[in-house]
């Protein structure tokens, strides 16, 4: 059976995903919840509350580590799909470089998601 | 079919004929709203974006999700959310060693999926209540 390589995973080693897929899982969770339970609890939420809440300088903090966290979980859990389901086993030949340009695909909108979504969190 | 080089027994990988247990449909399940939630993440970040520009803007998002087809799309968002919460917890508790056992696991699979049922319910009724 062929093996599939690990080139383009996030941490080129499967227990640093492993544990990266862990902690940015938690931390996407606490952001989440957090976010929710904000506007659960805030009747009638004003422009004012919503955007005194992101412009404060822990939160913009706390959603920039959530959006990197997120990032690199997008990162590996796709990785982890395309090198199961996109192989030469299941879909022939021309497999890898098909997982290859979806790889390179996501690679890309995550890098292009992380400038935006960073520059959202900063300029308020 | 296949057979084994180890044992000379026929090896069946093709999983259409496979009688899959529910702990591989909360597996795949797990997977594909992983794979829903990445592209509720780029329209997300979009209503965030326009939710923080403007008042007005602000305003504008407000209206939104009052509309159903806004509020139905934030529904088959937050739907994938909580299974894919509940569903990686699972995996954190089976980390620790809890639920690892052929039982355990089918067990921790049913409440995964009684768990997730549960809060999916309880954010339809908390979307259309608002």
């Amino acid at each position: 059976m062929e093996r599939v390589t690990s080139i383009a995973s996030l941490g080129r080693n499967g227990v640093y995903d492993f544990v990266m897929q862990r902690v940015s899982a938690l931390v996407i969770t606490a952001y989440f919840l957090f976010l929710f339970f904000f506007i659960a609890t805030t009747p009638d939420l004003t422009y004012e509350q919503w955007h005194g809440l992101f412009s404060g300088f822990s939160m913009q903090v706390f959603s920039s580590i959530a959006l990197l966290m997120l990032m690199a979980h997008v990162w590996i859990g796709v990785w982890g799909v395309l090198t199961d389901y996109v192989t030469p086993r299941l879909m022939g030949p021309k497999a890898n470089a098909l997982r290859f340009i979806f790889q390179f695909a996501v690679l890309a909108t995550v890098l292009v998601v992380t400038v935006i979504g960073l520059g959202i969190f900063w300029s308020l | 079919m296949k057979i084994s080089s180890v044992n000379g027994r026929p090896v069946n990988l093709d999983i259409n004929t496979i009688d899959l247990p529910i702990t591989a449909y909360v597996s795949i399940a797990h997977r594909l709203t992983g794979i829903i939630l990445c592209a509720a993440v780029l329209v997300l970040l979009w209503f965030l974006h326009k939710s923080l520009a403007s008042a007005e803007d602000f305003a504008e998002v407000q209206q939104m999700l009052l509309s159903s087809p806004v509020k139905f799309l934030m529904f088959l968002f937050m739907a994938p959310f909580w299974y894919h919460l509940v569903a990686g917890l699972r995996h954190l508790v089976m980390d620790m060693g809890i639920g690892e056992s052929l039982e355990g696991g089918r067990l921790g699979a049913k409440i995964v999926v009684a768990l997730s049922v549960v809060l999916i319910a309880l954010t339809g009724v908390w979307l259309w209540s608002v």
